[in-house]
């Protein structure tokens, strides 16, 4: 916070003094660089609200098997898509799911260059609108695909009583305030 | 932190500019950012007010809230006029809310909120308000901030000198200004002199729920009571209301109400009368009055008519209440933190007027008395006078205090705010306001407790202070600083219709308590439906009541056929949502009536009396969720006679 502060200033600084030398324009530039907004960085993940039905969000974190889920979800940086009004559905991996990846992968996605590539990955993981178990099946016997917030669409398949998103099985289904948390023991990856 | 990082900028800004010295800079920065104005009513992005403001919509009918210093408006509370955004008088639920003897009126005339009080400061509870036009008193609960009752108040007109409450709440008073015949009759206008009344109505108010009951009301002389305030702190116990028009002319009383050189404030001893009504004092008179109370448990308001009201003769309580000789047409009756001084703002006079409590008291146990009105002893003003503000201006209609020994005038005619000392009775500043101000309010000013850091003006007219908009003209409110000698003026805010009175208070005791949604395991409204599964629709005749929940982001059901020409179809709609701010709202293609906006957890109502046959849609109104606007539904309808089963579904099921 500190930092940006001083940031400010110097950039305050250097733009006074630039409009010094053009000659003009100086005390409205005085006016401009002064941006409060910039001191309260907040979002909607940072609501506090200890009453309402928890929330995607709020549900993962308090989720034993889904540490590496927040992580890579903060990692990121799309916590405030996991709080927005939705309605969502997420297929939340498991720290497990994630364990059976290549070695390595993970490691690498976490990295800050690559928080892109891992925004799009894990985005292929919540579709718009709420769907638990029976509405999955519903959609698997109607022969409609899910339409997912990359622009991707996910095979729904049953067997016997079990659904599948391509190809991985949904495990159980959480009802949060803003949507649906249907937890996967496998990380959807495109086909 | 931020201010100490804004100076450091201003500083560095400051030193560069110097340095420039080619003429570029004169006086731009001149304005409201170097003289630190602008900084001081600023609220950043995402951060919150540090009082709230709760400031009457005069004509309008409603209080709105806002944000002090920044002067934002946060929401307008519909109180006595419908209020279609917000299904106000609209629903079913609400309806009886604007119900009174005279049937249900769609509007009124809201004048004066005063905040509930325990041990003379501001407790943060509830927010009463008067109805000057029909005469009712309002109560908001500042949990919901929503109107939760309405008492009608009878045989009283223009309910002006109202709704203030004593120092513990335990009354809220509200005072005719009209006289009237009591109880109405059919009878010769100018008979008027010595046969109407003046009713001051006092209300006791539950401390645990707010409900208000009608305890007693005085038939005073039929003068014009015009405001009031409550002794507080030495002289609680006591309440104080101005009075013009004791001419008791009934025609062009601007002329012939401006005889007398002086009228009164009338002292009301209210202990004394409380106590003679315990002991079965009073008489009761046949009336009729409505008390209107909406319960967050059934999500519905109910109308209860009354019949019978218990009335005091003032002459039958010797002791209780007395007149305070004022000059001229006293309109503010404000009453200082000690409880000491009480102020007539005589609004023909020179001179403002401040009477003793102390005074009054002792020319009372001496008779110190100048001749009587209508029984009631008249004390001499020389004997009860503390002392008087010579020349402060012109018009004055309203004192407030800052807790520090200063008192705060407003002059309508010669448009200024002026301040000055409580026992010196000398003017230390003066502020123009822009134009012509009526009421001024300090957070807690009119409580044993100001908070003194800044005064709300509240202006009638504001000619080239906007943009224009054509001949009608919003009115406007100004926020001084008055945290040091001088006044300075630090912003200027358009109003929700004609500002009378405004009562603030410090966020913290608020806003804390400010409930986020309604519980669905508390509805126990009698239509509600607190599952999908539950929605269902159902015939009775030819009244069709639809049990449909709403979730993001969908209607259940949303597809109904059946309905025929000549139904009268009930939506009786749950927001099945239990997450703060996500209200669903609907309406009806050709509905004569508002849209629904439904808070979650609550149940609401609307009806809608189908004419043509044909396929008809109805949506969600406010946009709650990234598929609101995939949030709709059809409803078919048949003509009359046809045998179209009664079906519903969502999604074929």
């Amino acid at each position: 916070m500190k930092s940006l502060l001083y940031t400010l200033t110097i950039a305050c600084t250097l733009g006074l003094l630039a409009a010094c030398s053009s000659g003009g324009g100086g005390s409205e530039s005085a006016e401009s660089t002064v941006d409060l907004t910039k001191n309260t960085p907040k979002g909607q993940a940072s609501v506090v609200d200890n009453e309402s039905k928890a929330n995607i969000l709020q549900v993962a974190i308090g989720s034993p098997d889904h540490t590496t889920l927040v992580k890579a979800v903060e990692a990121a940086g799309i916590e405030h898509v996991l709080v927005n009004a939705g309605p969502l559905t997420v297929f939340a991996p498991t720290n497990a799911a994630f364990d059976k990846l290549p070695a390595g992968t993970l490691d690498d996605l976490l990295k800050p260059e690559n928080k892109g590539k891992l925004a799009e990955i894990l985005t292929r993981h919540a579709a718009p609108g709420s769907y638990d178990i029976e509405d999955l099946k519903k959609e698997a016997a109607k022969g409609r695909k899910l339409y997912m917030a990359t622009g991707d669409y996910l095979d729904v398949t049953t067997e016997g009583d079990d659904v599948f998103v391509n190809g991985v099985k949904v495990e159980a289904s959480i009802y949060t305030s803003n949507g649906v948390i249907n937890v996967v023991n496998d990380v959807i990856l495109p086909k | 932190m931020k201010s100490k990082f804004m100076v450091l900028l201003s500083l560095v800004a400051l030193t560069l500019l110097g340095s420039c010295n080619n003429g570029s800079s004169k006086k731009k920065s001149q304005g409201a950012l170097s003289g630190n104005v602008a900084e001081r009513v600023f609220v950043a992005p995402g951060e919150h007010d540090e009082f709230y403001g709760f400031i009457s919509g005069g004509f309008s009918g409603q209080l709105s809230v806002y944000g002090l210093p920044s002067g934002r408006l946060f929401k307008v509370i519909p109180v006595f006029s419908v209020d279609a955004e917000k299904a106000y008088g609209f629903n079913e639920e609400t309806k009886p809310m604007l119900m009174t003897s005279h049937g249900f009126i769609p509007w009124d005339d809201s004048h004066h909120p005063d905040l509930s009080q325990t041990e003379g400061v501001i407790d943060g509870r509830w927010c009463f308000i008067n109805a000057n036009n029909t005469p009712r008193i309002a109560r908001i609960d500042l949990t919901t901030f929503e109107t939760a009752e309405i008492i009608e108040i009878p045989n009283s007109a223009g309910n002006h000198s109202s709704s203030f409450v004593t120092e513990n709440t335990e009354y809220v008073v509200a005072g005719t200004r009209f006289g009237v015949p009591v109880p109405q009759r059919d009878m010769p206008i100018e008979e008027y002199k010595g046969n109407f009344k003046g009713a001051l109505t006092f209300i006791k108010v539950d401390q645990e729920t707010g409900n208000m009951d009608i305890a007693f009301q005085i038939l005073m002389p039929g003068f014009n009571y015009d405001l009031a305030h409550p002794g507080r702190g030495k002289s609680h116990g006591w309440f104080f209301f101005s009075t013009y028009n004791t001419e008791e002319a009934n025609t062009l009383l601007e002329v012939n109400a401006s005889q007398n050189d002086k009228d009164f404030i009338a002292a009301i001893n209210w202990k004394k009368i409380e106590e003679y009504v315990a002991n079965g004092g009073g008489k009761k008179m046949p009336t009729r009055y409505a008390h209107n109370i909406y319960s967050d448990d059934t999500h519905s308001a109910t109308s209860t008519m009354k019949t019978e009201i218990l009335t005091v003769e003032p002459t039958d309580v010797p002791g209780a209440i007395f007149f305070l000789p004022t000059p001229k047409s006293p309109h503010g009756c404000d009453v200082d933190p000690t409880g000491e001084y009480i102020i007539g703002n005589g609004k023909l006079a020179a001179a403002l007027t401040a009477h003793s409590f102390t005074k009054m008291l002792d020319a009372i146990e001496n008779k110190k008395f100048d001749g009587e009105a209508y029984g009631i002893p008249i004390l001499n003003y020389d004997d009860v006078v503390a002392g008087v503000v010579q020349q402060p201006g012109l018009g004055p209609l309203h004192t407030e205090f800052d807790g520090r020994g200063n008192a705060y005038t407003t002059f309508f005619i010669s448009s200024e705010v002026v301040k000055w000392k409580l026992g010196t009775w000398e003017v230390v500043d003066r502020k123009p306001t822009y134009y012509s101000v009526g009421h001024l309010m300090i957070p807690g000013g009119n409580s044993r407790k100001p908070w003194g850091k800044y005064l709300v003006a509240m202006n009638k007219i504001t000619k080239d202070r906007y943009l224009p908009t054509g001949p009608e003209l919003c009115q406007s409110a100004q926020l001084y600083d008055i945290s040091g000698d001088k006044m300075e003026l630090l912003l200027d805010f358009p109003t929700v219709g004609e500002p009378h009175y405004a009562a603030g208070a410090p966020a913290d005791l608020i806003a804390p308590n400010s409930k986020k949604f309604y519980k669905l395991g508390e509805n126990n409204h009698p239509y509600k439906t607190l599952s999908e599964k539950e929605a269902r629709v159902e015939r009775k005749g030819n009244e069709v009541h639809i049990y449909m929940t709403t979730i993001r982001s969908h209607f259940s059901p949303d597809n109904i056929e059946g309905i025929k020409v000549g139904d009268k179809v009930y939506f009786h709609v749950t927001n099945l949502e239990q997450d703060f701010d996500v209200p669903h709202g609907i309406s009806m293609i050709g509905a004569n009536t508002s849209e629904l906006l439904i808070m979650p957890g609550q149940t609401e109502t609307f009806v809608w009396e189908p004419k043509q046959p044909g396929v008809w849609p109805f949506y969600c109104t406010d946009f709650c969720s990234a598929l609101h606007q995939e949030m709709q539904g059809y409803v078919r309808v048949s003509p009359k006679g046809s045998d179209v089963p009664l079906k519903w579904s969502l999604d074929g099921e």
